[in-house]
């Protein structure tokens, strides 16, 4: 069977790359999708969890769905925010969009 | 008829009188003296009706008509007014509303009723007449009608409710009333015409000197009621009520309680009737209306004084040691040294309404030195008589000064002096009824044998003083009384007889009727009024008529005081004197050219001056109390307490205050409360300005921020917690 440290491994280098994706990405999309990444190592990781350490209770796996309805819902209102943006300054690069620069 | 109801109402018609025409009639001039005189008129047959009632009644001592109701409560006790009269308040009475009445009638043609209005005539002035064109078309200068003349009649009507309050009022605190009534009135009328420089001075000096025994005449009130809780005559004479005062001793020691409130009364006399040292005030009075002169100044107000002491007469007799203490030979000595000092002060003056004023305080004297012997009804005699023919000599000179301005406007002379005796002479062709009224009330003042007033009631008041044995004060009134008789020759010989001493006097004329009437009046009262009190035992004379006087006024204590017995050197004493007095005068004064000297300047010398200037009394009060008086309020209280020291407290509060209150802002608000204030929203901005850099609006760079928090924060812990075993 393959060790849970595996699974780990694999999540926390997922995350990096989602990581990377949004700090280093200019493009909102990008960000966007680094994020998902992001939630998709968590959710790996609370599955792994489960299944290694308490494989008896169900709560690992509700949180991974509950997760996924978040990640869609957030998914949803961050592209329409990104539409909304490119409808203001005809530009999805983040950077550009400093409006709240102090 | 009841005569109480009556009495409430003697007073008042003149109230009334007064209130419509300040209120209403002011404008006009007829309904305005209509009103006065028709009032007044109301009072005095009120008055005769009720001084009828009072004759006819017997006892009325023992039983006088008084009514009484309660004004006010004061604590457990009622204080209550009423009205009363007994003898002497119905004598008083009756000479009261005669001279009002009289003197009313006269002031209508003393102020030039019915002529025209003068063109340069100005309120608060005496009238200076005015051009006129008769039939033929001849401009002729006339007196014209006094300006204020309605207001003329307003006053006096207050007067007159004053002085008629007085007389019926039952107890002392309602005469206080009155007696203040007629302070304000005589104030108003001597400064009548208020825009003389002379009458408003005049005028101060007389309120103000009153005031001085009206102060102690209200502590004398104070003291009687404090120590009595009444102010009634009846209660407060009564036999236990004085006894009880007698032998309280008062706060001065060796004075009783009864002496010194008697004291205190009549220190209010002192003022009322001008005695010496008050007596400065009564000559200036006559710058006032002639008609004034003669009601406040002579028959009335100044009386009031004298009936108080009559009034009180047994609150001065309590306690008497061996029939004397020193109240009344106190009473006694002011009266006749004010007798004396006033008569030598009226040989010299030369104005006619001035010698007359000083012939008042004379009298007045008399009368109160014959009260200070114990003779209240001589004193009370010679208050009826002399308020008859003194108010006539007023009146009579009223009508002299006005002849002769009469002839001053004609000849168009204004520099002539109507008042001075010595530019008269001869008016006795010009002006016969004044000159035979006046001749008259000069004889009854003079005290010429037999048939004046004047004789009876002076011979009373020396009888008295010879037959109980005062022989100084007897002495000084009969020397005064040759001085009266000679002031009074010299008077009437430099006013009516010889030849015109001007031009004016030359023009003088007889004054219209309204005038004379009055004098007629007062004339016939200034002989007959003397008749009532013929002493029974006078040789001749007495019996005929029965010495009604005596009984009917000495009554007035319980027990008639007997009346002495006859004796032949005071009565000779009068009689000398008067005739002397008057023989003298006329030999001196008979041929007195224009623009001489008069004859006594050279007789007396530096006296003369020293008379002439009435012992410089005037100008004593000036040094010793009117200056200092000023620099006291001028200079001490006002500029240095009130400027000074008050004003300077307030300032020194005022800056002190300022000045802390700067030194708080300075040192406490400003660098303190501000400085905190400003510390925080400065400190503020500036952590804000420096954090601002942070605030890029770039979300990646926040992400960064946050991951590398993290990874701090997180290594942090996992280094904390390594740590830890």
């Amino acid at each position: 069977m393959v060790p849970l440290s595996w699974y780990l491994i694999v999540a926390a280098a997922l995350f990096c790359l989602g990581l990377y994706g949004v700090l280093a990405r200019r493009n909102s999309v990008a960000i966007l999708m680094g994020i998902e990444l992001m939630l998709n190592a968590v959710n790996l990781n609370l599955v792994a969890f489960w299944r290694y350490l308490e494989p008896a209770r169900m709560s690992g796996q509700v949180f991974a769905v509950m997760v996924f309805a978040v990640a869609a819902a957030e998914a949803a209102v961050g592209l329409a925010l990104i539409i909304s943006l490119y409808r203001l300054k005809r530009t999805v690069v983040a950077d550009e969009a400093d409006l709240l620069r102090g | 008829m009841p005569l109480e109801p009556l009495l409430w109402l003697i007073p008042l018609p003149p109230l009334v009188a007064f209130f419509v025409i300040l209120l209403f009639t002011r404008s006009h001039r007829r309904l305005s003296h209509t009103l006065a005189i028709g009032l007044l008129a109301v009072s005095w047959l009120l008055a005769m009706i009720v001084f009828a009632g009072a004759v006819r009644t017997g006892g009325l001592a023992e039983h006088p008509i008084q009514s009484s109701i309660p004004w006010f409560p004061t604590g457990s006790t009622v204080f209550s007014i009423g009205t009363l009269i007994d003898p002497l308040g119905a004598v008083t009475l009756f000479f009261v509303a005669w001279t009002l009445l009289a003197i009313f009638v006269y002031s209508v043609g003393y102020h030039n009723f019915g002529q025209p209005r003068g063109e340069h005539d100005t309120p608060g002035l005496p009238p200076h007449g005015a051009r006129s064109m008769d039939a033929s078309g001849h401009g002729h200068s006339v007196p014209s009608v006094e300006p204020l003349y309605s207001r003329f009649f307003a006053f006096i009507s207050l007067f007159a409710f004053g002085m008629l309050l007085l007389v019926v009022s039952d107890n002392l605190l309602t005469l206080f009333v009155g007696w203040e009534i007629m302070g304000l009135c005589s104030y108003l009328l001597i400064g009548f015409w208020y825009g003389k420089d002379s009458a408003k001075r005049a005028a101060v000096k007389a309120f103000l000197t009153t005031r001085v025994g009206d102060v102690f005449m209200l502590l004398g009130l104070a003291t009687l009621y404090a120590q009595t809780g009444t102010l009634s005559y009846r209660t407060l004479f009564s036999h236990e009520v004085l006894a009880r005062l007698v032998e309280t001793p008062s706060y001065i020691p060796g004075l009783s309680m009864a002496a010194l409130a008697g004291l205190l009364l009549f220190m209010g006399t002192v003022g009322k009737s001008a005695q010496w040292p008050l007596h400065v005030w009564l000559p200036d009075a006559m710058e006032g209306p002639t008609p004034v002169s003669a009601l406040i100044h002579a028959a009335t107000m100044v009386s009031a004084g004298v009936y108080l002491i009559v009034r009180c007469f047994p609150l001065l007799t309590a306690g008497l040691v061996h029939g004397s203490s020193f109240t009344l030979s106190l009473i006694a000595f002011i009266g006749a040294f004010s007798a004396m000092f006033a008569a030598t002060i009226a040989l010299a003056q030369n104005d006619i309404k001035r010698v007359l004023a000083y012939s008042t305080i004379s009298q007045l004297g008399y009368m109160v030195a014959a009260v200070g012997i114990g003779a209240y009804v001589a004193a009370a005699f010679h208050l009826l008589t002399h308020a008859f023919f003194k108010a006539l000599l007023f009146l009579g000179s009223g009508s002299v000064i006005h002849g002769v301005e009469h002839g001053v406007f004609h000849t168009g002379d204004h520099q002539v002096d109507a008042q001075d005796m010595f530019n008269m002479g001869g008016l006795r062709r010009r002006m016969p009824i004044t000159f035979a009224t006046f001749l008259i009330g000069g004889l009854a003042l003079s005290g010429f044998p037999l048939i004046t007033a004047g004789f009876w009631s002076k011979d009373e008041i020396l009888a008295d003083a010879f037959g109980h044995g005062h022989l100084v004060v007897f002495i000084t009134l009969a020397l005064s009384a040759l001085l009266t008789a000679f002031y009074t020759a010299r008077q009437i010989t430099l006013t009516f007889l010889g030849e015109p001493r001007s031009e004016a006097a030359r023009h003088a004329h007889e004054s219209v009727w309204t005038m004379t009437a009055p004098l007629v009046l007062l004339s016939v009262f200034a002989i007959a009024a003397g008749w009532v009190g013929i002493p029974e035992h006078f040789p001749g004379l007495g019996g005929v008529v029965p010495n009604w006087f005596h009984e009917f006024v000495g009554s007035t204590l319980g027990e008639a005081p007997e009346a002495v017995a006859f004796s032949a050197v005071p009565l000779l004493t009068s009689i000398g004197v008067a005739l002397t007095g008057l023989g003298l005068g006329w030999l001196v004064y008979r041929r007195v050219p224009a623009g001489a000297p008069d004859p006594l300047a050279r007789a007396l010398g530096p006296v003369h001056t020293l008379l002439k200037n009435k012992y410089y009394f005037d100008e004593l009060y000036d040094v010793i109390l009117v200056r200092p008086l000023r620099w006291f309020g001028e200079t001490f209280v006002y500029q240095w307490m009130d400027r000074g020291l008050i004003d300077g407290i307030l300032h020194g509060i005022g800056r002190l205050a300022g000045a802390l209150g700067s030194f708080f802002r300075r040192a406490i608000d400003l660098p303190i409360i501000n400085g905190f204030g400003d510390l925080v929203g400065e400190s503020t901005k500036r952590a804000g300005r420096s954090l601002r850099v942070l605030q890029t609006g770039r979300v990646q760079q926040y992400l960064l921020i946050g991951l590398v928090n993290v990874v701090v924060v997180g290594a942090l812990l996992f280094y904390l917690s390594a740590l830890r075993p």
